[in-house]
């Protein structure tokens, strides 16, 4: 994944130098804002008391992802893939099993690196449920205020920090600052978390579903509003979506995963336009057509994903993709360049020598 | 009318002609203590034999409940308005008892979420049986018979041995097709789907649209879906009706609707959808929210959100008016009247 940043860099690299320095960059420009190495994390369902089988979730296994500075980085896949996991392991909300977390080249959780709390400051989330992931109990001006508040900030400072960031995600302070979530609407809710998450000042923002439970028209808000916070703030974003169409349009990178690994990324148009990974390739002829002249006639897939209790062996997709051959049961593909050094795909149909019949006419 | 014409109306022409489901100014309000909502304020429609109708919006527009209606299952709170016959059944003047003789075999519901719809102590197939038996009296096992043709219908693989599973055993997918063929063990004449495919995975959720699509073409069913999205409508349906603040703001065929939307808040839906190609530019998003319930305006629900509306918007709720062929919106500027045309924009006015 090393070579694959070198372009979108470049950009980032133009757009940084003429904006002004940013003091808390440490790894200039060109250093991944995050770099995930072997992630991994395994939950045990049974077996904690004696006699029991040991079950264990592979929820994530084995993700290696890296996101520039200022770059939008969308992850997609089904229930069960992962995503939501990943991002929880990248807050930290809960402990890896295996692996590394960079954060603009610093480990995050070594004795040299940056600590949790300075992740925390730097990294923050939006959850899918915004009446959930706030409390009832609070004004949403002191739940803005809250995390100011606990970073060193005098009550008075807390509370005008507080009223400016929701006066920058369109909510009047004058009109919502005393109000409680309940008397809210979804997409105000949503824009208040929004505004919990900016008031530390963090680089990077975890969108995990954060705009999936709303309705169209205020989805198409909220979107516009995360698009104009990146560019006045210089935010990097990861975005996770089971929503392609969402996704496609406000990603620079996606990354496409199927059973706790990922399976492709690349720059959003090389993804959308020749997925060279089958999952991909289905899941973007899944989605519904448009025109009804021109409905779906036959579903590109059959089945549903397997468990992640007991996942295939070798590559995963194999229960379900048109192309498995005797190779994908016994080998598990690794994520390998195809065409493009920017485009990754772990697929041994796309890797000459490997085995796989399509294999030399794909290389 | 001859005699000729009259037979020839009731064995020929009656089937196609005479609508199946025939619901006329119904209206549903919630009353209690502390709440009087009106959620559906006033919806017509027909559907005859094999038609796919499909009611379109975002949540609070009450597609839901105009759909619920039509089987009654709603809570007590609720005091329906209007009419509403299947079949030539009056559904809101039916007793109460009598409702079980419809459910299941007149008109019959997919709801959205099936770990909640079924029941988690039953096997697939005894919640099969039961339904069957109840309604059609036969044998146990002539009853697991048709319990096992049904899974096989909905293309469950090893449906023999699916029989046996209880919900938590079975994947999503497969849920909802045990669902299906539980909504379908009556041999239904309406079926209803309540967003059935949204708490699907993308490739699962197509599968079993275009087997809703298959089954329901094979059945020949009258079929309403309730969706808030266009991509499902379009995939699904033959006619659609866009619902906002519990009324029909445009209907027509689902390629006229979604190609020639008449209405401010379908084009303003359309506009809003993400779709493939607006990479790098601004959405169009529909200013605010939807009205609340409670306190409806006298004039165009939409009018507080809508670009184009003007002073006489304010004072009357219009009508649904032809806008084009085929095709209906309720907006003041395609009707008789030239108010619209006249009054000047709220800055001149004001």
């Amino acid at each position: 994944m090393q070579t694959e940043n070198t372009k979108t860099n470049d950009k980032t690299a133009l757009r940084v130098m003429t904006r002004d320095v940013d003091t808390r960059d440490r790894g200039g420009p060109r250093q991944p804002m995050l770099i995930i190495r072997g992630l991994k994390k395994h939950f045990q369902v049974s077996g904690k008391s004696l006699g029991q089988p040991k079950i264990v979730v592979k929820a994530v296994d084995g993700v290696d992802l890296e996101v520039g500075k200022g770059e939008t980085l969308g992850i997609v896949g089904e229930s069960g893939c992962g995503k939501s996991t990943t991002a929880r392991l990248l807050m930290h909300l809960i402990e890896p099993d295996s692996g590394e977390i960079l954060l603009d080249g610093e480990t995050v959780g070594s004795m040299r690196g940056v600590d949790v709390r300075e992740l925390r400051r730097s990294v923050q989330m939006v959850f899918q449920d915004s009446y959930a992931s706030l409390n009832p109990r609070l004004t949403i001006e002191d739940t803005v205020a809250f995390g100011p508040r606990i970073g060193g900030l005098s009550r008075t400072e807390a509370k005008s920090r507080a009223r400016s960031m929701l006066r920058m995600v369109g909510l009047a302070p004058e009109l919502f600052a005393q109000r409680y979530p309940h008397e809210l609407s979804g997409g105000q809710r949503q824009r208040v978390n929004i505004a919990r998450a900016l008031a530390v000042g963090p680089r990077v923002l975890i969108l995990d579903e954060a705009v999936s439970a709303l309705d169209k028209s205020v989805e198409a808000q909220v979107l516009n509003l995360l698009q104009e916070l990146k560019k006045t703030l210089g935010l990097t974003y990861v975005f996770i979506s089971h929503d392609l169409n969402v996704v496609q349009y406000i990603s620079d990178r996606v990354v496409v995963m199927y059973l706790g690994q990922v399976v492709e990324a690349g720059p959003v148009e090389r993804i959308y336009e020749t997925p060279r990974h089958p999952y991909t390739a289905a899941l973007l002829s899944s989605r519904p057509s448009m025109d009804p002249t021109k409905r779906i006639t036959a579903p590109p897939l059959t089945g549903d994903p397997p468990n992640p209790i007991n996942p295939p062996s070798g590559c995963r997709f194999r229960t379900r993709c048109p192309l498995a051959e005797d190779i994908c049961a016994r080998v598990a593909p690794a994520l390998t360049a195809v065409d493009d050094p920017a485009h990754l795909a772990a697929c041994h149909a796309r890797v000459s020598g490997s085995g796989h019949s399509h294999a030399s006419a794909a290389a | 009318m001859t005699n000729d014409q009259l037979h020839g109306a009731s064995s020929g022409d009656a089937a196609t002609s005479a609508p199946l489901v025939d619901v006329r100014d119904l209206s549903v309000r919630f009353v209690s203590r502390d709440m009087d909502v009106s959620v559906v304020n006033g919806v017509s429609f027909e559907l005859r034999e094999g038609e796919v109708l499909c009611l379109l919006g975002e949540s609070g527009s009450g597609k839901s409940v105009t759909m619920r209606s039509l089987m009654r299952l709603l809570p007590h709170t609720a005091q329906l308005g209007g009419s509403v016959s299947i079949g030539g059944l009056d559904i809101l003047g039916m007793p109460a008892r009598q409702l079980s003789t419809i459910r299941g075999s007149l008109v019959s519901m997919i709801f959205q979420e099936p770990m909640t719809a079924l029941d988690p102590v039953f096997t697939i197939g005894q919640q099969i049986v039961e339904t069957v038996r109840c309604h059609e009296g036969c044998s146990r096992s002539d009853a697991r018979r048709r319990a096992l043709e049904l899974l096989e219908l909905v293309q469950i693989p090893s449906a023999a041995r699916r029989l046996d599973a209880y919900p938590h055993e079975l994947s999503g997918g497969l849920r909802q097709r045990a669902m299906i063929a539980l909504a379908l063990s009556c041999r239904p004449r309406v079926l209803l789907a309540d967003e059935p495919t949204t708490a699907l995975d993308a490739t699962v959720q197509i599968q079993v649209l275009l087997l809703l699509r298959e089954l329901q073409r094979e059945l020949g069913m009258a079929t309403i879906f309730v969706t808030h999205d266009l991509g499902v409508a379009c995939e699904v349906a033959d006619h659609v009706a866009v619902m906002y603040a519990g009324r029909f703001i445009e209907t027509g065929a689902v390629g006229d609707v979604l190609n020639r939307p008449h209405h401010p808040y379908t084009v303003g839906l359309m506009r809003s959808t993400v779709h493939g190609g607006q990479r790098g530019t601004t959405l169009e998003p529909i200013p605010g929210a939807p009205p609340d319930l409670r306190s409806l305006s006298t004039g165009c629900a939409f009018a507080p959100r809508c670009g184009e509306a003007r002073p006489p918007c304010l004072t009357a709720m219009p009508e649904l008016v032809e806008a084009a062929p085929g095709q209906t919106a309720r907006c003041i500027k395609y009707g008789a009247a030239t108010t619209y045309a006249a009054a000047g924009t709220f800055q001149a006015a004001v």
